[in-house]
């Protein structure tokens, strides 16, 4: 393609009339006119020295708007993503940036500073992004305005000479004039171009679907981004485990992990809750991806509003949510919650009940913390506090290597390793801690009067007795279910924009503008001579071929004279005719 | 799930194996034929200046067949008179249309010039050479034979374990290097002169599946919940569909890299004849590449944008959001701007040509690497299906 600007240029050197009439007929694009500015013809934006603030406002603003910057900005954005799909993001897990922050002292105070654990919500990647839309509003609102004034004009009149368009045919036919332009109007009229006709000639254009993809796609990317802001404002999540038989409320107290935004906080919950009535989990049970999860379904009765006794059913899986009110539930983990039956020194049960263990592994090999808090009372008659901690195995396997562990993930033949500390939990230190471990800093261990370590591997049913008094006893499994809470409002919006996006997207790509002229002049002599010239100013349009078939389709009404070809009529006739010399 | 649907069928599992190993064994033997046709095609010079005298300069073999055939019925129908239009191009490259009139038969000559002139191509691998060329047709027959055992394999595949064939990235692999084949082909069937790609296709394609059989292998088995979803069909099918074509198109890109740097040094007078220029002079123009290039990625940025927003529709019925800046969907935007870039860039004075081709090159490498390095070396919630 040649540079728009050589036009530009030629037009500075030398403003015939006849240049400005090619270059308006050249101006297929409705680009805005800052474009056109910035080379050649105005001098406007090297001139800036000395024109005040307004003149460099104007300046800085046609900076911003131009291809150029866009092109800049869009590889500054791209370049920019890239940190946060190497660095921990806190977004999507605060424990790796804790982690980073522990391995990588030096670095981590200075990440920190640069935003690196939160890039997306960064403000140099914000900067980024809202500058490329501030330069894509500069660009598409006055496109748009040119392009409504071009749709409410006439296609433009023919060039004086034809001849110097990209693609031109001539030919002399005894014909009518007008009967050749009438049939000129016609044909292309039927292929769908938009045609007027003027004087001698005809003018037709077509293809402007280009320019409305175009504009289209444009701004279904701001609709987009005004979809996302809405959903980081309006929207939020939350996280919890339910054990299978247990209930939740949609209460921000009963959350194990919320995320807020600015305008969606505790009080915005929709009222609703569910029972877990039951998991159900199918694993692959040969091959070499043995014991890989197949399918997961939690089987949950849910109410909405306040009323808890007017009871829906409902399944969750993976891909399938569930919608109550303006919230989607999604299941998105799982695992098991032995049930232990604990009783004091006295014979009284103290602890009677599921705990949520922590899948370890593609096994659920799962850790496990059960916190006795109240009640216990030792053999002694002393009351203390019990921590017991171990490993559950939902298919049990004991190894010299590994120790107890599971070696698949249903539950098979479940096992429950644990040992026991007893002293102060430190429950009550303000101090937030792990449902999964035991802070046994102010504990000791268990032991067994022989002095060694007290052990229990457990099976379901099977009880054993603490060594300072009391029964533990591992009654059986129930399942978990992690369940993720989210409200996301601007969800319909960024689908309706990118649907639209990729819609204007394939017509800005596939439609190609392009204007087609017909003259036909009867000279002194009752011959005519008919002209077409194309003009395509898009990637791969076949304006060759289109302007072919339309001098052969005006061969009806206006035939090629048989051996008279008129010469180009000018002094820099096009090229050699080396179709002649192929003939031979 | 049906207990009868997650068996897995070995029989089927085994011969899939076997058919990607016979298909990889056929590319190799293409591979070699167009190796040869494009050596012979270079040391026939005296037959390629005279395969050049008789085609007109920059016509390609397949060209010169259909303006032959244009002729040849002005001359078998005298009878019905004929009008004749014919295009023409800058470097004399012609195409003619014809139509029964009326009365009298004349002829139109419709003139390009600049932007609309055709390009001058080189004259293909064969160099015009018929040694060479019956070794090319060999090699599209071969690249033919092997894409056939290729589809075969990927369906028996999806058979054997009744779900779609791209589960891990083993099978991805597998089917995006077969619609890079099918891409070649398709444009070889459909008229367009491409098979001076089909060295570098093929090169491609043994390299993915090498990398592939030997690195990626992951028996057929079962999909993890988490695929469970008519959008695995939609979603990474359109991921495949783009890797296949953009990787066709970077390979194009490459060459037109390497003809745009020939044709300057020749403008410059700099060309040093040898081997890599007698390569270069029977590629196609640096424009006819650069233009090809630009379709085939023109083509495939409207599906890799539906493929990332599938992929959102996916995420957000799977994991409670539509967009996380999880790493492979980080990846993919950054692929996404890149291409953008390369279509911008592109309708940018000063950017245009060489520049944009790097773009192009840029995004390809962005989309590999967010196919593979991040895939396996980067944890996020696509890791899954063992690989």
């Amino acid at each position: 393609m040649t540079d728009p600007n050589d036009l530009r240029n030629d037009l500075g050197s030398d403003p015939s009339s006849e240049q400005r009439e090619l270059a308006a007929a050249e101006r297929l694009t409705s680009a805005p006119a800052t474009d056109t500015n910035d080379s050649g013809s105005g001098g406007e934006g090297d001139d800036v020295v000395g024109i005040g603030v307004v003149g460099w406002l104007r300046w800085g603003w046609r900076q911003l708007t131009s291809m150029r910057t866009a092109l800049i900005l869009l590889f500054l954005l791209s370049l920019a993503a890239v940190p946060g799909s190497l660095v921990p993001q806190t977004s999507a897990s605060e424990i790796n940036v804790q982690n980073f922050h522990a391995n990588h002292k030096l670095l981590a105070p200075l990440f920190d500073k640069l935003d690196m654990f939160d890039v997306y919500g960064s403000f140099w990647f914000s900067a980024i992004y809202i500058l490329l839309f501030i330069s894509l509003l500069g660009c598409i609102i006055p496109r748009t305005y040119q392009f409504v004034g071009v749709l409410r004009a006439k296609p433009p009149t023919a060039p004086r000479h034809l001849v110097r368009l990209p693609v031109y045919a001539t030919w002399r036919t005894s014909a009518d004039s007008d009967a050749v332009l009438a049939a000129g109007d016609a044909l292309l009229r039927k292929r769908r171009f938009r045609v007027s006709r003027s004087g001698d000639s005809v003018s037709s254009e077509k293809g402007y679907l280009r320019e409305v993809g175009n504009l289209l796609f444009h701004v279904s990317l701001i609709a987009m981004l005004i979809a996302f802001a809405t959903t980081k404002l309006f929207g939020g999540m939350g996280t919890v485990v339910v054990i299978e038989g247990n209930a939740f409320s949609n209460n921000v107290t009963q959350y194990d992990d919320f995320m807020p935004s600015t305008f969606y906080t505790a009080n915005s919950l929709d009222p609703f809750g569910f029972f877990l009535n039951s998991f159900d989990a199918t694993y692959q049970t040969s091959g070499d991806q043995m014991g890989t999860a197949r399918t997961y379904a939690a089987y949950i009765s849910y109410w909405t509003g306040s009323n808890s006794k007017k009871l829906t059913k409902g399944t969750i899986e993976v891909n399938h949510p569930l919608q109550i009110d303006g919230s989607n539930v999604y299941l998105t983990a799982h695992g098991y919650a032995p049930v232990i039956k604990v009783t004091n020194a006295k014979g009284e049960v103290i602890f009677n009940g599921p705990t949520a263990c922590l899948p370890q592994d593609a096994d659920i090999t799962s850790l496990c913390a059960f916190k006795i808090a109240d009640g216990y009372v030792n053999s002694a008659g002393k009351s203390t506090q019990i921590g017991l901690t171990g490993i559950f195995a939902p298919t049990a396997v004991i190894d010299g290597t590994n120790g107890p562990h599971s070696s698949f993930p249903a539950l098979d033949d479940p096992g429950l390793f644990i040992t026991g500390y007893s002293g102060d939990l430190g429950l009550d230190s303000g101090i937030p801690q792990s449902v999964y471990s035991i802070d046994t800093t102010h504990m000791t261990q268990l032991k067994l009067s022989d002095g060694s370590i007290w052990k229990a591997s457990l099976h379901p049913e099977q009880g054993i007795k603490l060594p300072s008094g009391g029964v533990v006893t591992y009654l059986g499994t129930k399942q978990w279910a992690n369940f993720t809470i989210s409200h996301n409002p601007g969800t319909t919006a960024a689908l309706v924009s990118s649907a639209l996006a990729i819609l204007g997207l394939i017509g800005s790509l596939f439609v190609q503008r392009r204007r087609i002229w017909v003259r036909a002049v009867t000279g002194p002599d009752g011959v005519t001579t008919i002209e077409v010239a194309g003009l395509a100013r898009s990637e791969s349009a076949r304006i060759a071929e289109e302007l072919a078939d339309l001098a052969l389709a005006l061969q009806d009404t206006g035939p090629a004279d048989h051996d008279d070809v008129p010469d180009a009529d000018s002094d820099d006739a096009p090229l050699a005719d080396l179709t002649s010399s192929s003939k031979d | 799930m049906t207990l009868a649907s997650a068996a897995i069928d070995t029989n089927l599992a085994n011969l899939a194996n076997y058919l990607i190993y016979s298909a990889m064994a056929v590319y190799l033997l293409a591979f070699l034929a167009y190796t040869t046709e494009w050596t012979f095609g270079g040391r026939s010079r005296v037959a390629r200046q005279s395969a050049e005298l008789t085609a007109q300069p920059g016509m390609t073999m397949a060209e010169a067949v259909s303006v032959a055939k244009a002729k040849a019925e002005i001359i078998t129908a005298p009878a019905a008179p004929k009008v004749a239009v014919t295009v023409t191009g800058a470097g004399g490259r012609t195409s003619t249309l014809t139509r029964t009139v009326a009365a009298k038969a004349g002829t139109v000559d419709v003139v390009t010039r600049g932007d609309a002139a055709p390009p001058v191509d080189g004259v293909g691998a064969a160099g015009g050479d018929e040694k060479a060329d019956r070794f090319g047709r060999i090699a599209v027959s071969l690249t033919t034979l092997a894409a056939v055992l290729h589809l075969a394999s990927v369906v028996t595949r999806g058979i054997s374990a009744d779900r779609a064939p791209w589960g891990n990235l083993y099978e991805f692999t597998c089917a995006l290097t077969l619609v890079a084949v099918l891409v070649f082909l398709g444009l070889l069937f459909s008229g367009k002169d491409v098979r001076w790609l089909g060295i570098l296709i093929t090169a491609g394609v043994l390299l993915g599946l090498g990398l592939a059989v030997s690195y990626l292998y992951t028996a057929s088995e079962q999909l993890v919940p988490a695929l469970h979803s008519y959008w695995l069909w939609i979603h990474v099918s359109g991921a495949m569909v783009c890797g296949g074509a953009l990787y066709a198109g970077a390979l194009v890109t490459v060459m037109y890299l390497c003809k745009d740097y020939y044709e300057a040094a020749v403008a410059q007078g700099r060309a040093k004849g040898g081997r890599w220029s007698d390569i270069c002079e029977r590629m196609p123009s640096a424009a006819s590449l650069d233009k090809i290039s630009y379709r085939i990625n023109a083509f495939t940025f409207p599906l890799w944008t539906f493929t990332i927003i599938a992929g959102a529709i996916w995420a957000e019925s799977a994991w409670g959001h539509y967009w996380q800046w999880d790493p492979t969907e980080t990846w993919a935007f950054i692929t996404w701007v890149g291409y953008a870039c390369y279509l911008h860039a592109r309708a940018t004075a000063g950017w245009k040509g060489r520049k944009a081709a790097w773009l192009v090159l840029i995004a390809f490498s962005c989309f590999i690497i967010n196919s593979y390095i991040v895939s396996i070396f980067i944890n996020g919630v696509h890791s899954y299906a063992g690989l």
